[in-house]
This record gives C-alpha cells, sequence and structure tokens, in this order.
C-alpha cells in the first residue's frame, strides 16, 4: 500500500509543470554540440519527416477505406486485384526516395569515417565497469567511474531518492576534459568484454573491443559538460558507467593538462602498474582501420 | 486465385470411425496428426508466451521508476537475455509452425504433413529445450544474462548456465529445421491436383519461402554458439584477439543467421494478413503474382544486409555503404506489400470481425516498425540510434504489432474452423482494443526514451527517463493482463460454443480450400485431394 502512495505521489510529482519535469519529457534527439552531431539530427529529422510523409498518405488511404467502404454503409466491392501500371509507380518512388536519401547520408559517413588532422588524441580503455583514458604523449592518464553519491543511491533498496542525486548515473570521478575547437581523436580498446562509447552530444557511440583499437573523432564546438553512457552490454554494472565529457577553453585546457602533470608525478608508479597491464595488450592489437 | 471443388471435402464422413485419434495420452505423445501436432504447437506457445511475457513483466516492473528496488542488475541482464529467447524461439517461431502444421495441409488440400513422424519429433523436442533452458534460472551463476545474442567475451563470462543454455538453443534449431523440411516436402509433393505454386494461398508461400530461411541460417546459428562452446571449454580462440581470433567475428556469423531470423518471424505474418484483408474485405487481394515476388525479394535480400546490426563495430566505410543501402532496399518490397494490402481495402466492402481488427492494426503499426526500420538503415543517424530504447521500440513494433498481432489474427481467423465453435466476439473485441491501445502506451514512448539518449539492458536510469518509463510500464502491465483474455476466448472456443458453419465467416470468399472442409475438419483433413481448377 505503502509503495503504491508512493508511485502515485511520484507520477503526480512528475505531472508537476517544473522545469526539470518539462525537461524529462524530451521527445526527440539533441542536436548536440558538433558539426557532425548537426548533420546527424539533420539526417534524423529528415528521413524522420519523409517517413512522416508516407505515413500521413498510406494511413490516410486505409482510415478512408475503413470509414467509407463499410459493409454496413452497403458497399460492393469492386472486382480489380491488380494495376500493373500503379504496381510499377510504388515501386519506382520509393526507389527514387531512397537514392534521395541515400546521397546526404553517404556524405556525412565519408566526414565521420574522416579521422586525418586530429589535434589531440586520447586512448580509451574499457574495463569492467570503469574508463580508462589515456592523454597520448601527454603523460596524464586516469580511470573515470560513476561517482560516489549516485554508486550509493543505485544500491538495491539503497534508500536514497536517485531524485536528490545531481546527475543520477550520469556523472563520474574524473571526466575526460578536452579543449573546445579541436579536433579529438579517439582510440578505443578494452580489457575485458565489449563496451561502446557514446555521447549523444556529438552524435556518436563507437565499441570498444578487447584487442583491438576502434577509432572515433568529435570536435566540441561549445565549452560545457556532456554526459552519455556505455552503450554495449557489458555485464552487471552496463547500466553503471557513464562517460563525461568535459570541454574547456583551450587556455583553460592547457592550464589543467599541466596541472594534471605535475599532479601526476607522484602518482606515476601506480598508473604505470596497471598501464603496463593495458600495454601487453595494445601489442598484440591490429588497428581495425587498416 | 482459384474456384474450388467442394464435394471431395466431406468424403470421409463414412470412414472417420477406424481413422479416428488414439485415446488418451496416446493421442499426443505418439502424435503424427497435422492437427495435433499444430495444436501442440500452439499450446505450448501460448504457454511460452505468457511465461516470456511474466519475464518482461519483471523488467517493466524495475523500470517503473528510477533506483532499483526490486531486482540485481544480474538478475535484470538474465530476464531481458530470456524474455527474447524464451519470446522468440519459443512464443513466435512454434506459433507459426503450429499454424503451418494445421493450415498447410488443408490450404493446399491434403491429408496430413509428409513427414509425420519428424512432425512428432520436431514437436516434442521443444518441452525439453526450453525445460533446459529455462531451468538456468537456478544454476549456479544465474541463468545467461549477455543479451540474446549472446555476444562474447561477456557470454563466456556465463556461469554454469552457458553449456545447459547452448545445448538449449542446439536443440530448438534442431527442431525448426526439421518443422521446416517438413513444410518444403508437404508443399512440394502433396498440392492438389491443379493448384500450381502462382495458384497457392500466399501463407502457404509465405512459409514455404521462411522454411528455406530456416534451412538456411539455423545451422549457421549452431556453428556459432558451437564455437562458443568450444572458445570456453575446449581452449579454441575463434573469438579471442588473444589467440589470433576476433570478437567482431562472432557478430558477423550471429547477423547473418540474425537478420534472415527475423523475416522468418514475419514473413509467415505475412502470409495470414494477406488472407485474412480479401475475406473481411470481400475483395481479392491486390497483386497476388508482386505479393510472391516481394516476398522472395524480401527472403532473398535478408542475406545481404546483416551487418546493419553492427554498424559501430568499425566497419570499413565501403562496408558501410554497401550495407547502407542494402538496408534501404528492403523498404521497396516491404512498401510494396503495404500498399497492395491497402489497395485490396480500397473499394471493398469492410467488416470487422476480430481477426480484421487484428489485420487491419498489423499493418497500421507494423508500417510504423518499418519506418523505425528504415531510420535506422542511416548510418550516421544509426551511430545515435544504436543499442538505445529507440532500438527496443523499432524491433517491439514489427514484432508485437506485427507478428504477435498476426498470430491472433490468424488464431481467431481460423479457431472456428479448428474447434469446430464460434468464440466470443465481445471478449475478442474487447481484448482487441485493449491490446491495441496498451501495445502503443507500452511502446511508442520508447522512441522518445531512445532519442533522448536511454541505452537499452540498463535497470536504473537517470531521472531524465523516468516520466516515459512510468508510461511505458503501465502500458507493459495493461497489455500484459489483457493477454489473459485472450487465452479465455481460445479455452472457451475449445469447450464449446456455437456450431461454426464450414465455411466460418459468411464473407469466406472463395480463397482457400480449407472452408471446404467441415469444422472442425475431419482426422485426415483431405482423403480424396480435391480439385483446383
Amino acid at each position: 500500500m505503502l509503495k503504491i502512495s508512493r508511485y502515485v505521489a511520484a507520477a503526480a510529482a512528475a505531472c508537476l509543470p517544473t522545469g526539470a519535469a518539462l525537461a524529462a519529457w524530451e521527445l526527440n534527439m539533441p542536436v548536440g554540440v558538433t558539426e557532425l552531431s548537426r548533420e546527424i539530427h539533420g539526417l534524423h529529422m529528415l528521413i524522420l519527416g519523409v517517413c512522416a510523409v508516407i505515413a500521413v498518405v498510406v494511413f490516410s488511404v486505409m482510415i478512408y477505406s475503413i470509414v467509407k467502404f463499410r459493409r454496413s454503409k452497403g458497399a460492393v466491392p469492386a472486382t480489380w486485384d491488380h494495376s500493373t501500371k500503379v504496381e510499377v509507380v510504388w515501386t519506382v518512388i520509393p526507389i527514387a526516395i531512397l537514392v534521395g536519401m541515400a546521397i546526404p547520408a553517404a556524405e556525412t559517413l565519408i566526414k565521420i569515417e574522416d579521422m586525418r588532422d586530429s589535434e589531440l588524441t586520447v586512448k580509451v580503455t574499457a574495463y569492467q565497469w570503469q574508463w580508462h583514458y589515456d592523454y597520448l604523449d601527454k603523460g596524464v592518464s586516469f580511470f573515470s567511474r560513476l561517482a560516489r553519491d549516485s554508486d550509493d543511491a543505485r544500491r538495491l533498496n539503497s534508500g536514497i531518492d536517485p531524485r536528490t542525486v545531481d546527475n543520477y548515473l550520469l556523472e563520474v570521478d574524473n571526466r575526460l576534459v578536452v579543449p573546445v575547437d579541436t579536433k579529438v581523436r579517439l582510440l578505443l580498446t578494452s580489457n575485458d568484454v565489449i563496451h561502446a562509447w557514446w555521447v549523444p552530444q556529438f552524435g556518436l557511440k563507437k565499441d570498444a573491443y578487447p584487442g583491438f583499437v576502434n577509432e572515433m573523432w568529435f570536435r566540441a564546438e561549445e565549452p560545457g559538460v556532456y554526459r552519455g553512457q556505455c552503450a554495449e552490454l557489458c555485464g552487471y554494472d552496463h547500466g553503471f558507467m557513464p562517460v563525461v565529457v568535459e570541454v574547456k577553453t583551450k587556455e583553460e585546457f592547457e592550464a589543467w593538462l599541466q596541472a594534471q602533470q605535475q599532479a601526476n608525478g607522484a602518482a606515476e608508479s601506480e598508473v604505470a602498474a596497471v598501464d603496463s597491464q593495458t600495454e601487453n595488450a595494445a601489442v598484440a592489437t591490429v588497428a581495425r582501420a587498416e | 486465385m482459384s474456384t474450388v471443388d467442394t464435394h471431395a471435402g466431406h468424403s470421409d464422413t463414412h470412414h472417420h470411425d477406424h481413422h479416428g485419434p488414439e485415446k488418451g495420452w496416446r493421442r499426443w505423445l505418439l502424435a503424427t496428426n497435422h492437427k495435433d501436432i499444430g495444436t501442440m504447437y500452439l499450446l505450448f506457445s501460448l504457454t511460452m508466451f505468457f511465461v516470456g511475457g511474466l519475464m518482461a513483466l519483471v523488467i517493466r516492473a524495475e523500470l517503473f521508476q528510477p533506483g532499483l528496488q526490486l531486482v540485481n542488475p544480474q538478475f535484470f541482464n538474465s530476464m531481458t537475455t530470456m524474455h527474447a529467447l524464451v519470446m522468440i524461439f519459443g512464443a513466435v517461431m512454434p506459433a507459426f509452425v503450429g499454424l503451418a502444421n494445421w493450415m498447410i495441409p488443408l490450404q493446399i488440400g491434403a491429408p496430413d504433413m509428409a513427414l509425420p513422424r519428424m512432425n512428432n519429433f520436431s514437436f516434442w523436442i521443444l518441452p525439453f529445450s526450453f525445460t533446459l533452458l529455462l531451468s538456468t534460472l537456478f544454476v549456479e551463476g544465474g541463468a545467461p544474462a549477455s543479451g540474446w545474442t549472446l555476444y562474447p567475451p561477456l557470454s563466456l563470462q556465463t556461469g554454469n548456465a552457458f553449456p545447459l543454455s547452448i545445448f538449449a538453443i542446439h536443440l530448438m534449431g534442431a527442431s525448426s529445421i526439421m518443422g521446416a523440411i517438413n513444410v518444403i516436402v508437404t508443399i512440394m509433393n502433396m498440392r492438389a491436383p491443379g493448384m500450381t505454386l502462382l495458384k497457392m494461398p500466399l501463407f502457404a508461400w509465405t512459409w514455404l519461402i521462411t522454411a528455406y530461411l530456416l534451412i538456411a541460417v539455423m545451422p549457421v546459428l549452431a556453428g556459432a554458439v558451437t564455437m562458443l562452446l568450444t572458445d570456453h571449454y575446449f581452449g579454441t580462440s575463434f573469438f579471442s584477439a588473444a589467440g589470433g581470433g576476433d570478437p567482431v567475428m562472432y557478430q558477423h556469423i550471429f547477423w547473418f543467421f540474425g537478420h534472415p531470423e527475423v523475416y522468418i518471424m514475419i514473413l509467415p505474418a505475412f502470409g495470414v494478413i494477406s488472407e485474412i484483408i480479401p475475406t473481411f474485405a470481400r475483395k481479392r487481394l491486390f497483386g497476388y503474382d508482386a505479393m510472391v515476388y516481394a516476398t522472395a525479394s524480401i527472403a532473398f535480400l535478408s542475406f545481404i544486409v546483416w551487418a546493419h546490426h553492427m554498424f559501430t563495430v568499425g566497419m570499413p566505410l565501403a562496408g558501410q555503404m554497401f550495407f547502407m543501402l542494402a538496408t534501404m532496399l528492403i523498404a521497396v518490397p516491404t512498401g510494396v506489400k503495404v500498399f497492395n494490402w491497402t489497395a485490396t481495402i480500397y473499394k471493398g466492402s469492410l467488416s470487422f470481425e476480430p481477426p480484421m481488427l487484428f489485420a487491419l492494426a498489423f499493418v497500421f503499426l507494423f508500417t510504423i516498425g518499418g519506418f523505425s526500420g528504415l531510420m535506422l538503415a542511416i548510418v550516421p543517424a544509426d551511430f545515435q540510434y544504436h543499442d538505445t530504447y529507440f532500438v527496443v521500440a523499432h524491433f517491439h513494433y514489427v514484432l508485437v504489432p506485427g507478428a504477435v498481432f498476426a498470430l491472433m489474427a490468424g488464431v481467431y481467423y481460423w479457431l472456428p474452423k479448428w474447434t469446430g465453435h464460434m468464440y466470443n466476439m465481445t471478449l475478442a473485441k474487447w481484448h482487441f482494443w485493449l491490446s491495441a491501445i496498451f501495445v502503443n502506451v507500452l511502446f511508442f514512448p520508447q522512441h522518445f526514451l531512445g532519442l533522448a539518449g536511454m541505452p537499452r539492458r540498463i535497470p536504473d536510469y537517470n531521472t531524465q527517463f523516468a516520466d516515459w518509463n512510468m508510461i511505458s510500464s503501465i502500458g507493459a502491465f495493461g497489455f500484459g493482463l489483457s493477454q489473459l483474455l485472450f487465452a479465455v476466448v481460445i479455452f472457451q472456443a475449445i469447450r464449446g460454443g456455437a456450431k461454426a458453419t464450414d465455411k466460418v465467416w459468411d464473407s469466406a470468399a472463395p480463397h482457400g480450400l480449407e472452408w471446404t472442409l467441415s469444422s472442425p475438419p475431419p482426422y485426415h483433413s483431405f482423403e480424396v485431394a480435391p480439385e483446383v481448377k
């Protein structure tokens, strides 16, 4: 009984038109903060629009038929059962529409796959259930895992209301920090099972495989904090493996990087031990792109 | 399609004393009659539908609100995995085999299936297979929790359930292959005189094509899971980079099975819908030949699109382009089907009995699933959609108001023929309206969740996803409870009811030999082959 009343209260709370509640009724894909994410959003809206137009036409004919041609209204069935002309028409028109869709999709795809001229490379190694970020040639690397307050609240019957936790399940202890307006290339691999690195605001996700290296890139155009999650089922805590990226201005990023390098001096030996493990995997690695 | 010589069907009334079924359990355990086996298949799949449905309700109950209230993540993952395996291999596929067993001999004018003992074997494997699969819920390490796709290396972390579930899958595959062989042999050899292939009812046609798909891909699945088994226990490394293998190769092999599998579940549904709509539109099916060719095209294309399930694995650009274009092409024959059904009801004389209601809902809602499928084909957009609730919404639209609604339509269409009794129309219409409403409450919000960024297969989520999840869960419980009506209608009709006529539906046009037989049909269906002109 108590539980039911709590659900009712939750349902009522959800219906309150507060700002947070309104954001929660999100319907559509985010536009995102990169050129690629905007193009992807555009493709999504285009194909959605095409589908909507076709749906309106087809469903209108169906609804019209259902309303109009009823036996209860004395409709007399027609006797024709084919028409080569219309059948050709409704085979050819969809092909034309598909070609029209495929062209812009292919253009965007070519951009997505263009990994050249990256300005910063971060090696991302996935673990059950955390990420490890290694800024190649910068001497900075660290693990990134679910933030403590989310981790406490997500235990079975923890008694902590997730609504009281900031960015519940979408916050980490150490964020991936990158500079704005910089082409960042990620090299993705895994230490155990398959994971997938995904930030919706960047428009892309890519799988991380043990023993192989995948690539993806993004260029964030606005400073801010962008949140995503592991998108490939990776076991017990798959739902608790957030990806959080903090995009800083170039100056702030440099300052951050220096601070990390200095702090790392002390912790270097610790990280090196873990790193040598992943290094072994990397040696056996074949870059999939090749 | 064809006109039918109706006297042949009734000619056996004086035989049936010494050709009746055996008594008691022997009738079922030793069954070789296509109707008895069909009945067992259908009841088995109805049972599995409720078992898999309960698992779905565990999932939706946990997702009702953020935070973990009911189950731990491991059990949650087991539920998503088992729900899929039970629904695909235990509910949808056996249900279509059950329909094939009942209807193909009736539709082509045959006395029985061609290989009745193999028919018995292919059914009786299933209860053992699912006992094995469901027993994994009680073994050390819990039921498989790596998703029904069993991707390595994660699936190799499964506990004692691993060999049990793989052996269960082998058994299901063997059963499906035997069922498929039976369908092909029956259709190729036992059609009534005069029934050329292009006069065959579409349900038989779609099943013929489906049977070839099954024979082509079930061994591929068996190979994939056997390699998992040897990787786990015999030191091979097919899918392990450390030994020179590749986990992505598993996905290629799996989806080479998996994509045709999708069509295995939907092509017979197309067949059922193509039988029902003309009956209740009182008009011939529009473009019969085109429907056959479209089915064959879809079957062919299903073999060259598998990698669209795995665009995020990091394929070469050319590969992504190929699989995008091939996938988009499927929209063409599928579109032809939807247009043809629409043209069939256009200028018809429609009535809205339960089978027609389900069939019309199928056309609307399957089309929505088709649209989201087309969206998923666009590779750049797929990078956003992949592994989110958008995908969950997509495949549930094609499988629930798609395949499952078609099955329900088929059951409501042929149930009076099978039992000899009309069922409770009012209750069946309640079942329809509740199902049609709740299935949308259940699955439509999942599009929004996926687009907003909720990954699939997670037991808990950020509070921004709370509202649509709650709506979806309410829909799930509404839909689940509504299905109890389905069981009530079926069991009432089995027990008794108004006598059904041979034609059952006043409108049953001259499509289909099944309507020339009594309701229920004689034990050996057509003892004298009817003449098809």
